[in-house]
């Protein structure tokens, strides 16, 4: 456990391997939610939130349940239903706590339960930090900054691509291409500005 | 919608070995998802559902990864996380709740056999571009001798440059 190893699972979860203009996860939510600041923000924010979270729990099962148990090949089945039940389960919370926060990100909620960001981070994270079912030394507080830090990319990539597409409503752009398959080319954009950072190599 | 559940494939689309074999997963889960589901449709219970839904579907996709393991291990490295990503698809939990949970058991199973098909065929078309463009090859062999490879298409930009073209194209032939 280094500060090195901590540094490079940053840079390349914000930047290189941003989780959305790379590794093409949670692209749905992307271009549907981004056609303003604040809705994106909340919808960021909200993933975010579950991906950390969500990486802990599964970390926990697939460390002292699915491994011991030699079930290793349930993983998928696992992880989505914990992440189902988990996402309903701050739902919920949230709803009978705070209404105000409910209004600005409760909606996008159930949507997370699909977004394929999450389930891929919880099964990225394992296949990464377990070699051979044996997790390598720190590999739980590898996951979860891992898992912060594909919260923060995606916050990222959703502000920019939010803030790009407000200022297109006032653009001219050709019917054909309007709205989604805009929203696809300027992510193809932006994501060729984002390979620039493969330049630097630790 | 279609475009919408190609999302999480988009990364798989570098070639076209690759697209077909995720082609084939996707309609296998798809046929066996929708054929399950529209057999017990009358069990579950309403509030529940989704929930069953995702656990069906994810046998599905389980199944999918053991073969692919045991038959196709090359195939398997190549497409990697995204396999399992298969249950996060859009399309196959909308056609479950769309479809499934509503007709028949014949019926279900050509709705997700023509789903499938249709996925795969977009599938193949956008690796094929992007194989063709970026490698100067299809299924691994050099078509024009001489071709200088667009490098840009083989990396994740140029798949998405790809589907939003082709979403524009489509739009302009439909608005005819």
């Amino acid at each position: 456990m280094t500060i090195a190893k901590f540094l490079t699972i940053f840079i390349s979860a914000v930047f290189l391997y941003n989780v959305i203009l790379s590794r093409f996860l949670g692209l749905c939510s992307f271009i549907a939610i981004s056609k303003e600041t604040k809705p994106a923000l909340a919808m960021s924010l909200a993933v975010m939130f579950v991906i950390t979270m969500s990486s802990i729990i599964t970390w926990f099962i697939y460390r002292f349940l699915l491994i011991p148990f030699n079930l290793v090949y349930l993983r998928t089945i696992c992880f989505i239903l914990v992440i189902a039940t988990f996402v309903q389960f701050v739902e919920m919370v949230i709803r009978k706590i705070s209404p105000m926060l409910y209004r600005f990100f409760g909606i996008y909620l159930p949507l997370i339960t699909v977004n394929c960001a999450v389930l891929g981070i919880a099964v990225l994270n394992v296949d990464m930090f377990f070699i051979n079912s044996k997790p390598i030394p720190g590999s739980f507080f590898y996951s979860v900054f891992q898992a912060i830090c594909v919260g923060l990319g995606y916050t990222l990539a959703m502000l920019l691509m939010s803030g790009i597409r407000e200022r297109l409503d006032f653009c001219n752009v050709p019917r054909a291409v309007k709205d989604i398959p805009l929203a696809f080319i300027i992510a193809s954009i932006m994501s060729l500005s984002f390979f620039g950072f493969n330049g630097f190599k630790f | 919608m279609l475009a919408l559940g190609l999302c999480p494939t988009l990364a798989v689309s570098i070639s076209v070995s690759n697209g077909i074999g995720m082609g084939i997963a996707a309609t296998f889960v798809l046929i066996g998802s929708n054929i399950i589901i529209s057999l017990i449709k009358n069990i579950i219970p309403d509030r529940i559902r989704i929930p069953c839904f995702i656990v069906v579907i994810a046998t599905f996709v389980t199944i999918t990864e053991l073969v692919m393991k045991a038959y196709a291990p090359a195939l398997n490295r190549a497409l990697g996380i995204y396999v399992p990503l298969i249950v996060v698809n859009c399309i196959v939990l909308g056609r479950a709740e769309a479809y499934a949970s509503k007709n028949s058991v014949v019926n279900s199973f050509f709705d997700g056999l023509g789903m499938g098909v249709g996925f795969a065929l977009a599938l193949i078309l956008i690796s094929g571009i992007r194989e063709f463009l970026g490698a100067g090859k299809l299924l691994g062999f050099t078509l024009i001798k001489g071709f200088q490879p667009v490098f840009v298409f083989a990396m994740p930009s140029g798949a998405l440059l790809i589907i939003g073209l082709l979403l524009g194209f489509f739009n302009l032939f439909k608005n005819r």
